[in-house]
C-alpha cells in the first residue's frame, strides 16, 4: 500500500484504517477494549441511546480502580460496592468477559491484559485510562481515551483519530547496575518535559531498550504519557515472543507461526523517518527521584533540591519551583538523600509486576523498614506467584503490609491514602498535588529505590545498599 | 453535543502551569453521578481546605473574577489522567473555553467532545493575557476567526487588542457544528463490517473469543432512534 519506508507506528496505523475522511480524520478498528468500574459515564451514554456493546468478544472488564486491597471480599464503602456491582451488571447484560473482584486473575487492567495474552503485537488497544500506553511495550498501538470515546468504542468498536506525528527516542549503551526502566523513564521525562512528546506517537529503540525485559518495557511505555505521549511502543522481538508463550489468550500452534511472521514484519523499515529523533545515553542514567509536583521534576538521587533563587531569568519557572517546594515541604539546596520519608508504597500499573516485587524484596531481604508501607501486587496472579517465591514473607518480615491487587494508593480512589503532609516514597507514576491523598507529598522512584528508602527512612541511593546474603 | 461559535464572557487568569486533571477534579469525587453536577469539585483542593472552607487561594474565587466562563492558564493544561470528569467539572462550573500555550492530548480531545474549546496561544500571548486580565475583564473568543479580543478591562487602553489561537482544523469544525461522533460513524457501518470480516479471516488471533458473535447489527438498530 505504501512504497515509502514506514515506521512501526506507520504500520500499526495503516493496518487499522477503516476509512479516511476528506479532512484527514480516520476511522480506526479497535482490537481490544478494556473497561473498568470507573467507566460508568460511558455505559450511561450507551444506555441513553439504547445501544448494545458492538463487540463483546473484544471487550474485557477489570475491577481495579476502586477495589479494596484489604478485607476482601467485603467492600466496606457502599458507593464503591455499587460501582463494582454496576460493572458486573454491565458485563452480564452485554455479555463481555469480566475479571471481577472474585476472579483469580483480577488485577490492574494494564497488568492483566499482558498477563492473559490479550495484549499482543500489532493490536490497537484502548481503555478509559491514560496509562493504556503501557501495552505498547508489545509493539501495539495503545492509548487512553475519555468517557465519550469509551462510549463510541462500546457502540461501534471504532474510533476517529488524526494521525499523530512520529517521535523516536533511541537509548544507547546499557543501564547500569540497580538502574531500572523507571529511572530511565524519569530521566527521559525530565529531559523533554511533561509536554515533550505531546501530539506524537513515541517509539523507543536502541541497545538499552533491546536489553530491557518485558516488565521494563511495560514500565517505560506506561510512563510515556507523563512525557505527553498518548501512545508509546517498542518493536516486538524474541523477548516479546518469549513472554507471550503459553499465555491463555495468545495464539499457539499454526496460528502462532503465522502471527510471528506478521509481528516480525512490524519493525520499522531501516530508512523510515521520524518527525523528531532524540538520543539518550543509557550509560549516563542514574537512580532517579522526583522532588516536585510533576513527573518532570526529577533528578539523580545524588543531586540536590533546586533553588528557585538560582533561576533569576525565568519568573514563571521560579514561581513554579517555589510553589512546588512549598507544597512538598522541602528546602532549596537540600541534598535529596537527606529527605526523610513517612511511608512507602509499592504498587500500580507502573511498577507492581513480578520483576518489580523481586527487585524490592532483594533490597529488603534481611532488613527492617523504618517507616510503614503498603505492597499491592499488580495482579492477583502476581500476588500468588510472589507468595510461591516467598516475597510476601520478606515484605512482612520487614514490617510492611502485604495487600491484594488494585490501583490502590497510586490514585487513592479505594481509600488507600497518604495522609495530609505525609511524605511517601512511591513506585507509582504521578506526583501531582493531592494524587495520593489531600496534601500528600509523593516522591516517584523505582521499586528498589523505594525499598532502600524504607530501610533508611530517607531517600537513598540503592547502589549504597547491597543485598544481604541469605 | 453543544456547538461553539463565539463567546464573550468574563475571563479569569489562572496563572498556573501543569494543571493536571487530578487537580481539576480530585479522584474522590468521581464516584458520583454526573446528574449531581461536578462544578463544585472544580480545582477543589486548591480552592477549599480539608474542612471544606474556602482558601481563596486562586483567582477563580475572587469577586473581581466572578462569573468567569473563560480560563487562561500556563503550559500543559489538563495533563495526566484521562478522566473526562475534568471537563465535566469545568463545564458544570460554567467554563466553556480554556486558553493556554499547550494542553494534555486526552484532555483536549475530551474537551471538544463536550463542547468546551481548548484555545492554544503562544507562551508570550498567554503571559500578556494573564497580565491584562489580572484585575478582571472579559474577552471575546471567535472560533470562526480563530481570534481572541479584549472586550473589557479596568482600563480601556487595551480594548480591541486582538490575539490569535490555534486548534486542530477537524476539532474546530466539530465544535462549530456540534457534530456527534457516533452519528458520523453510523454512516460507515458497511465499511466497518467489511473491515471486521477481513480481519477475522486474515488475522484470526486478533479475536480471542471467536465464539462471541458481533452485535454490530445493534449499531444499525440504534440508528433508527437517533436524531435525523
Amino acid at each position: 500500500m505504501n512504497a515509502a519506508p514506514r515506521t512501526l507506528f506507520d504500520k500499526l496505523w495503516d493496518e487499522h484504517v477503516i476509512t479516511v475522511r476528506e479532512d484527514g480524520e480516520t476511522l480506526l478498528w479497535v482490537d481490544r477494549h478494556f473497561v473498568h468500574e470507573g467507566s460508568h459515564h460511558a455505559f450511561r451514554k450507551l444506555d441513553e441511546r439504547g445501544a448494545a456493546v458492538a463487540e463483546p468478544g473484544l471487550t474485557f472488564g477489570v475491577a481495579d480502580h476502586y477495589v479494596p486491597t484489604r478485607g476482601r471480599p467485603v467492600i466496606a464503602d457502599p458507593e464503591v460496592a455499587g460501582m463494582v456491582e454496576r460493572l458486573s451488571g454491565n458485563a452480564a447484560r452485554h455479555g463481555f468477559r469480566l475479571f471481577g473482584l472474585d476472579d483469580p486473575a483480577q488485577g490492574i487492567v494494564h497488568v492483566v491484559g499482558p498477563e492473559q495474552g490479550l495484549t499482543l503485537p500489532g493490536l490497537l488497544i484502548v481503555c478509559g485510562d491514560s496509562h493504556t500506553s503501557t501495552h505498547g511495550a508489545f509493539g501495539a498501538y495503545a492509548f487512553g481515551i475519555g468517557a465519550s470515546e469509551v462510549a463510541h468504542v462500546l457502540m461501534t468498536q471504532t474510533l476517529w483519530q488524526r494521525k499523530p506525528k512520529r517521535m523516536r527516542i533511541s537509548v544507547s549503551g546499557r543501564l547500569g547496575p540497580h538502574v531500572s526502566a523507571k529511572d530511565l523513564a524519569l530521566h527521559v521525562i525530565a529531559s523533554i518535559g511533561t509536554n515533550g512528546a505531546q501530539g506524537h506517537a513515541l517509539e523507543y529503540a536502541g541497545t538499552a531498550i533491546s536489553a530491557l525485559s518485558m516488565e521494563g518495557r511495560l514500565t517505560l511505555c506506561n510512563m510515556s504519557i507523563e512525557a505527553g505521549a498518548r501512545c508509546a511502543m517498542v518493536a516486538p522481538d524474541e523477548t516479546t515472543f518469549a513472554w507471550l508463550a503459553g499465555r491463555p489468550h495468545a495464539p499457539s500452534g499454526a496460528a502462532l507461526a503465522e502471527a510471528r511472521a506478521r509481528w516480525l514484519a512490524l519493525a520499522g523499515d531501516p530508512d523510515a523517518e521520524f518527525d523528531r529523533d532524540i538520543l539518550i545515553d543509557g550509560n549516563a542514567v542514574a537512580p532517579t527521584v522526583t522532588w516536585g509536583t510533576s513527573p518532570e521534576d526529577a533528578l539523580p538521587i545524588t543531586g540536590s533540591v533546586p533553588d528557585p533563587e538560582a533561576m533569576p531569568a525565568d519568573a514563571a519557572r521560579r514561581a513554579y519551583v517555589a510553589g512546588a517546594l512549598d507544597y512538598m515541604g522541602l528546602a532549596p539546596g537540600m541534598p535529596l538523600e537527606e529527605v526523610a520519608i513517612d511511608r512507602i508504597f509499592i504498587g500500580s500499573c507502573t511498577n507492581a509486576r513480578l520483576e518489580d516485587l523481586r527487585a524490592a524484596a532483594a533490597v529488603l531481604r534481611g532488613r527492617k523498614a523504618l517507616v510503614p508501607g503498603l505492597v499491592s501486587p499488580g495482579s492477583s496472579l502476581v500476588k500468588r506467584q510472589a507468595e510461591v517465591e516467598g516475597l510476601d514473607r520478606i515484605f512482612i518480615a520487614a514490617g510492611l503490609t502485604w495487600a491484594d491487587s488494585g490501583c490502590s494508593m497510586c490514585v487513592g480512589m479505594n481509600g488507600d491514602l497518604v495522609a495530609s503532609g505525609e511524605r511517601c516514597a512511591s513506585t507509582t507514576n504521578r506526583n501531582f498535588r493531592g494524587r495520593q491523598g489531600l496534601g500528600a507529598r509523593t516522591h516517584l522512584m523505582s521499586p528498589a529505590m523505594v525499598a532502600a528508602a524504607a530501610v533508611t527512612g530517607r531517600l537513598t541511593d540503592v547502589r549504597d545498599l547491597p543485598p544481604l546474603e541469605g | 453535543m453543544q456547538s461553539f461559535t463565539t463567546l464573550t464572557a468574563p475571563a479569569c487568569p489562572l496563572g498556573l502551569a501543569n494543571v493536571d486533571t487530578d487537580q481539576l477534579i480530585p479522584a474522590r469525587f468521581m464516584k458520583r453521578s454526573r446528574a449531581q453536577g461536578y462544578g463544585g469539585f472544580l480545582l477543589h483542593d486548591l480552592r477549599f481546605d480539608e474542612d471544606g472552607r474556602p482558601r481563596r487561594a486562586i483567582p477563580l474565587d475572587e469577586p473581581r473574577h466572578a462569573g468567569a466562563r473563560i480560563l487562561i492558564a500556563r503550559r500543559n493544561f489538563g495533563t495526566g489522567s484521562s478522566r473526562e470528569a475534568a471537563v465535566y467539572a469545568l463545564w458544570d462550573y460554567g467554563i466553556t473555553c480554556v486558553i493556554a500555550p499547550s494542553f494534555g492530548d486526552i484532555f483536549a480531545s475530551n474537551a471538544v467532545k463536550n463542547g468546551l474549546l481548548p484555545a492554544q496561544v503562544s507562551e508570550a500571548d498567554a503571559e500578556t493575557l494573564l497580565g491584562l486580565l489580572a484585575d478582571g475583564g472579559s474577552l471575546t473568543v471567535n472560533l470562526e476567526a480563530l481570534s481572541i479580543t479584549v472586550t473589557g478591562t479596568n482600563t480601556t487602553e487595551h480594548h480591541g487588542q486582538r490575539f490569535t489561537f490555534v486548534i486542530d482544523p477537524v476539532r474546530r469544525l466539530q465544535l462549530l457544528n456540534g457534530w456527534d461522533d457516533i452519528d458520523l460513524t453510523l454512516r460507515h457501518t458497511a465499511e466497518i463490517a467489511d473491515y471486521r470480516a477481513n480481519r477475522a479471516t486474515s488475522q484470526p488471533w486478533t479475536f480471542p473469543e471467536p465464539g462471541m458473535p458481533s452485535q454490530a447489527w445493534n449499531i444499525r438498530g440504534a440508528k433508527g432512534r437517533l436524531r435525523p
